[in-house]
């Protein structure tokens, strides 16, 4: 498909994509592309002009800090992610990247385009959610730090504004993780997502229930399915799943994610 | 915008319009119509080429943005009019029906043996997860890339 004319920009640093983003009003950052090429094909998104980050080394890699702190540059792919033996510090991470689509996928789709995407149905934004990560968003008034509870605001919508770029995520160090969804197929579009942490207490964020996640926590993994019920879900019905059926999947699959966690 | 990319080890320099897909530029501007368009939604992996060493689909990306690269298409897997080992095997155990996904399955495949020279069966189901069979040939594919794996 063709797509409709678009400029494109490739800026040599964050700054200049920054500048370009902010004197462009129809410019739209492209990371991986997985997802935005194909609304373009779609027309579901028409940008005026493309501002490739691919060149910004900057953006990519994952570091591991003494206290056992991860940060992810924005544009690390999935498979440089599963690869990372840093990232294998907090190894959730790199087996819920190794659940996302396919590998021509993995390898080209960035860490910070699936969060910044917020499609209700991908697998990283109740993830970051669960593991209590903190986005750092950089603008032209300079950098903040935002918690991933209120990093992701509506379906395809996050904090990231206009003229604004995420440019990393920091995730801070724990190994009592799960994760547990529910696909069409294996891999495929998900029905319902959990993504689940001990640390005390259990907390669990819900995916494609709700336009953002949603954050529920339990003394234990025996409480999740109680907590979930009482968030009063009302998660929308499709072609895939009724909305009385996600309910039903939101409180197994968190029970399972939270089994996962209190495990390891 | 001026693209330069090499494929299959020759350089090509062309004048592009941004919008333009890797897969279209390949096919329409330099006649290399090996690579085949399936879905056009980034399902099929019929598109599937390697650019500097990583194996992606070429109709999610575009072709200005695979200026400067190296770029193999299935029609560089064969050198000096002979076959691959892996594109033997295809032949032998009639791993292709009406052949539409066989190049990006070649191309994939290809990725994987350089990866991984002797992956487990799961392992080539997992790593041609991206590539869709219409004919749903499936097995004969498998056994084609696992009769190739070193043992």
């Amino acid at each position: 498909m063709l797509l409709r004319e678009v400029e494109y920009a490739k800026p040599g640093s964050v700054a200049e994509a920054l500048q370009l983003l902010a004197a462009n009003e129809g410019a739209r950052a492209l990371a991986g592309g997985q997802t935005l090429v194909n609304v373009m094909k779609a027309r579901a998104a028409s940008p005026d002009m493309l501002v490739d980050l691919n060149g910004l080394e900057e953006l990519r890699g994952v570091e591991l800090a003494g206290d056992g702190t991860l940060t992810i540059g924005a544009m690390t792919t999935y498979t440089e992610l599963m690869r990372s033996a840093e990232a294998k510090a907090r190894p959730i991470l790199g087996e819920v990247c190794a659940t996302i689509a396919d590998v021509q996928v993995r390898n080209r789709g960035t860490i910070g385009g699936n969060v910044c995407s917020n499609d209700p149905t991908n697998h990283l934004p109740p993830l970051m959610v669960a593991v209590g990560a903190r986005m750092t968003i950089v603008g032209a008034d300079g950098e903040r730090e935002v918690p991933a509870e209120e990093f992701f605001l509506g379906v395809y919508l996050t904090a990231v504004g206009p003229g604004e770029l995420l440019t990393r995520i920091s995730v801070p160090a724990g190994k009592k993780d799960g994760f547990a969804a529910v696909t069409l197929g294996a891999e495929g579009t998900c029905i319902c997502n959990a993504a689940a942490t001990v640390n005390g207490s259990v907390r669990v964020a819900l995916g494609c229930v709700d336009a953002v996640p949603v954050l529920v926590t339990a003394d234990s993994a025996g409480g999740v399915a109680d907590a979930v019920r009482a968030a009063n879900l009302m998660p929308p019905s499709d072609v895939h799943a009724s909305s009385a059926y996600r309910t039903h999947l939101a409180a197994v699959l968190a029970t399972r994610a939270a089994e996962e966690a209190t495990a390891r | 915008m001026d693209v330069t990319v090499t494929v299959n080890g020759e350089t090509y320099e062309r004048e592009v319009e941004p919008r333009k897909l890797l897969i279209h530029f390949l096919r329409d501007d330099l006649d290399l119509t090996g690579s085949h368009i399936g879905c056009d939604t980034g399902n099929c992996g019929a598109c599937s080429v390697i650019v500097d060493g990583t194996l992606l689909k070429s109709c999610m990306l575009l072709a200005v943005q695979a200026d400067g690269s190296s770029i193999e298409t299935v029609e560089g897997l064969g050198e000096d009019g002979e076959l691959t080992r892996l594109q033997r095997a295809f032949n032998e155990h009639h791993a292709l029906q009406c052949g539409y996904c066989t190049p990006g399955m070649l191309m994939s495949a290809t990725a994987l043996l350089r990866e991984n020279p002797s992956p487990s069966e799961d392992e080539i189901k997992k790593a041609l997860q991206g590539n869709i069979c219409r004919c749903t040939g499936y097995w004969n594919i498998v056994e084609a890339v696992k009769s190739v794996a070193d043992a």
